[in-house]
């Protein structure tokens, strides 16, 4: 990946620009129904600029719809919404296209147009001033400078879906939409799109980014919502998990312990203790629960060397974002 | 309203390379109306010397008016269902651009071909009338007047004839469907140049000519009448 030379800012301040805290996305209460039927409904949360802001939720949760609503596409049903600094409003559409990029799930690209004249196209929808550098410059960060020529049409899924990346990038926006953009690719294109992302993030880029993959959320995103039809969690990966689970150490020893109650009862930092199996213990592997790892693990294994214990292991197990999700969504499953 | 020339020509040039990789759009665009002269071609070629005074008193060639109406029925609706087909029509949409803007864009790309189709219809029509017509009957069809009149209402009721494919395309998921309804659309105008060209509507000059104004105002602002259909959330969700 290269870089993606200097963002360019839009001539003048967006009408409500309070200050640099001023948030890139500012959702109060949005909902969008189709009929009967709520696509999400009364969602609230801000993204901060320069965030990478995951969306996460099972198929038919309302994440496309929320994407499509936020890039103008629909219009929602109720709520108030600020996108770049722009009120989301029919008068303000432009200004927020303007300053926004969308990169669809699917790529739609022109497939008879080579890379090059879908780039040119896009360039030119955008205004930009600099085309040829824009092109230049979007083909580099995606690595496809050398496949310009060639006709979308006859490209891999993979690489349809950088050109599709590339094509957002054109832009140079202030907020970039991704709607699962490493969906079908190979575990190299993922890292290499992961690398962007990031990129992206050091130079002050708003992503907004909407994933299935929850172990991308987790590495690259800031913030992560998790969704169905209405807002379910919202806040850093670390908080989610450390508000859904309690924090435990696990601790193997050679011999099981002959009375763990005695080991671990009288010790201030240890607010528990469970076995791994339900035998009490028999395997010799605890899950003690914990107020403070950092306190509890040398107090445990003091205790531990104190009854004659041999400690083979002690270490504290790290939920997954999608313990967290899993958890949350639980088998409320999807609603497509 | 300000509106962007240069995302209007963004989307006309895409076009136009679209239709240069799809030779067979174009092809296509040709053989309704080929089809649809060679009937009254052959029936002109029978004719005796003895008809061109009949032929002098009516307005054939008005019946060749119908080809305009015809040709962009392919292009238009495909312009706006095709690109939903192809899942293109989201990403333009989130850039800057206007409904106006892209409903211009496409009506102008549809427009090139569409003139090309008719004007080489139309000429190989003539050209066949004067090579293989009796030379009395050839001159009764060929007249300046008739011929310059044509010419003037080709672009015209294209231009009619796009806006109503787009329209149609505006408010159509498939574009078989819409290319379907775009030909019945050119239906009306088939009947009218029809029953015109065989003498049982006579169009004079003054006519005619108020006929042009009536037709050229509202192909300028087609796109004021088809873009309140042309619905954002409509197109993406549907």
């Amino acid at each position: 990946m290269v870089g993606l030379g200097a963002r360019m800012p839009e001539p003048g301040p967006p009408p409500t620009v309070g200050g640099a805290a001023e948030p890139a996305i500012a959702v109060s209460r949005l909902t969008k129904m189709f009929g009967e039927r709520a696509a999400f409904r009364d969602v609230s949360f801000e993204v901060g600029r320069g965030e990478v802001f995951g969306f996460l939720g099972p198929n038919g949760a309302g994440k496309t719809t929320i994407v499509r609503t936020l890039g103008t596409l629909i219009a929602a049903s109720a709520g108030t919404a600020s996108v770049a600094g722009y009120p989301l409003t029919p008068e303000h559409g432009v200004d927020i296209r303007r300053r926004i990029a969308v990169m669809p799930e699917a790529p739609g690209l022109y497939l008879r147009l080579s890379v090059r004249e879908n780039l040119e196209c896009f360039a030119a929808l955008y205004e930009s001033p600099v085309p040829r550098q824009r092109i230049e410059a979007a083909l580099d960060a995606v690595d496809l400078s050398g496949r310009a020529r060639d006709a979308c049409g006859a490209l891999s899924k993979g690489l349809r879906q950088r050109v599709a990346l590339a094509r957002a990038l054109l832009s140079d926006p202030e907020v970039l939409f991704l709607d699962e953009p490493t969906s079908g690719l190979d575990p190299v294109a993922a890292g290499e799109v992961h690398a962007l992302i990031r990129e992206l993030r050091r130079r002050g880029v708003t992503i907004f980014l909407t994933t299935h993959r929850l172990d991308e959320a987790d590495q690259l995103c800031d913030r992560v919502a998790i969704m169905n039809t209405t807002l379910r969690a919202i806040g850093r990966p670390e908080e989610l998990r450390s508000k859904l689970f309690t924090t435990t150490l696990a601790v193997r020893t050679r011999q099981p312990l002959v009375d763990p109650d005695a080991v671990f009862a009288g010790l201030p930092a240890v607010d528990g203790w469970r076995s791994e199996d339900g035998r009490h213990g028999a395997d010799g592997v605890y899950v003690i629960a914990v107020s403070d790892p950092t306190v509890a693990a040398p107090e445990v294994t003091r205790a531990l060397v104190g009854a004659g214990a041999d400690v083979l292991a002690l270490s504290e197990p790290r939920r997954s974002l999608q313990d967290v999700y899993l958890e949350i969504i639980g088998d409320e499953g999807s609603r497509e | 309203m300000n509106l962007s020339r240069r995302r209007i020509a963004a989307i006309y040039r895409k076009e136009l390379r679209e239709y240069r990789r799809n030779r067979q759009i174009v092809i296509t665009m040709a053989m309704l109306p080929l089809l649809f002269s060679v009937y009254p071609a052959i029936e002109i070629f029978a004719l005796p010397g003895s008809a061109a005074d009949e032929l002098r008193a009516k307005q054939p060639l008005i019946y060749m008016l119908a080809i305009p109406a015809m040709v962009p029925a392919t292009v238009a609706a495909y312009s706006v269902a095709g690109e939903r087909q192809q899942n293109s029509l989201e990403p333009v949409l989130t850039t800057p651009i206007r409904d106006e803007e892209f409903l211009i864009g496409k009506a102008l790309a549809a427009l090139l071909p569409s003139l090309v189709v008719s004007y080489a219809v139309f000429g190989v029509f003539l050209l066949a009338v004067e090579l293989f017509a009796k030379p009395s009957v050839a001159a009764a069809i060929l007249r300046g007047p008739a011929i310059l009149g044509e010419l003037a209402f080709i672009p015209l009721i294209t231009m009619l004839a796009i806006w109503a494919g787009v329209a149609i395309s505006t408010r159509t998921a498939d574009p078989r469907v819409a290319t379907q309804l775009s030909v019945l659309v050119s239906f009306p105008a088939i009947a009218i140049t029809t029953v015109t060209s065989i003498g049982l509507i006579r169009v004079t000059a003054p006519a005619a000519a108020m006929i042009a104004v009536v037709l050229l105002i509202v192909d300028v602002a087609g796109w004021r009448v088809v873009a309140p259909l042309f619905s954002r959330e409509r197109l993406i969700t549907r």
